[in-house]
């Protein structure tokens, strides 16, 4: 059987708590058979869905509820971000690279976590929030590997 | 996160550390006003000591480009560490500022 492990946490809508919630998933990723550079884009995945929660989620309320899973399934890392805000309007012109909101960051990630994951999926309902699932592949022949 | 250090009509801004959203409006604040200090044409972004850095701080990045940008003026990334170069690639920025290994270099170059 698959190994399995399972991770939740929740935490309010902080900027402060961007950097704990990446590194949070990339120690809990370290189980897998990442390499380093593979770790960064964990943490940079995580960190742009947790920015997009707090600043277009929560338009930047600091009280509200982000809630991350982090689930590992073989040699798969599912992670899930959760908000329960406002969500995205128009959804496939939110995924469309050099998509910007108005706010100064570039687009809302969705392209960057493209990148730096295998998979990504976005559910979103307008007026009650917004879930991002991505996963990635660790040990996986010809990925980005630098350590090899 | 920031050091800034004027050089003729350059400013070069040393960054460090992790960059994202909680540092963003800070390192966007005193980006400001470092260039509302002097006139600059250039900027010299040394990611030296960067060790994370997401779509937050680059947005911040790119905005302060399109305030030089408008008198011709020319960014560029110096001494990017290699945990730093994917993102940085992936946001598009390197199709906007070349990049140099050294302070010395990029200065040299943009003259």
């Amino acid at each position: 059987m698959d190994y399995h492990n399972f991770l939740r946490f929740e935490f309010y809508s902080l900027p402060v708590n961007v950097g704990l919630a990446r590194v949070t998933v990339a120690a809990f990723a370290a189980q897998l058979n990442y390499t380093v550079s593979e770790l960064d884009d964990i943490k940079g995945a995580v960190s742009e869905a947790v920015s997009n929660a707090i600043i277009h989620g929560y338009q930047g309320a600091p009280d509200q509820l982000v809630r991350v899973t982090a689930v590992v399934r073989g040699d798969e890392l599912e992670i899930v971000v959760e908000d329960g805000g406002k969500g995205i309007g128009n959804l496939a012109e939110a995924l469309r690279p050099g998509y910007t909101s108005g706010v100064e960051r570039l687009g809302l990630g969705f392209s960057f976590i493209r990148s730096l994951m295998d998979t990504l999926d976005v559910q979103t309902v307008p007026g009650r929030g917004t879930k991002v699932l991505m996963t990635k592949r660790a040990g996986l022949p010809g990925g980005h590997a630098h350590a090899n | 996160m920031l050091t800034v250090d004027h050089r003729g009509n350059t400013l070069i801004a040393r960054l460090s550390g992790e960059l994202d959203l909680q540092v963003a409006d800070e390192l966007r604040t005193r980006l400001d006003r470092a260039l509302d200090e002097r006139v600059t044409a250039n900027l010299v972004f040394n990611l030296e000591a960067v060790s994370f850095v997401d779509s937050s701080c680059f947005g911040v990045i790119l905005g302060r480009y399109k305030r030089i940008s408008g008198g011709s003026g020319e960014m560029v990334f110096v001494s990017t560490p290699p945990g730093v170069r994917r993102v940085l690639e992936l946001s598009g920025l390197l199709r906007i500022g070349r990049e140099y290994a050294t302070e010395e270099e990029a200065l040299a170059e943009m003259g």
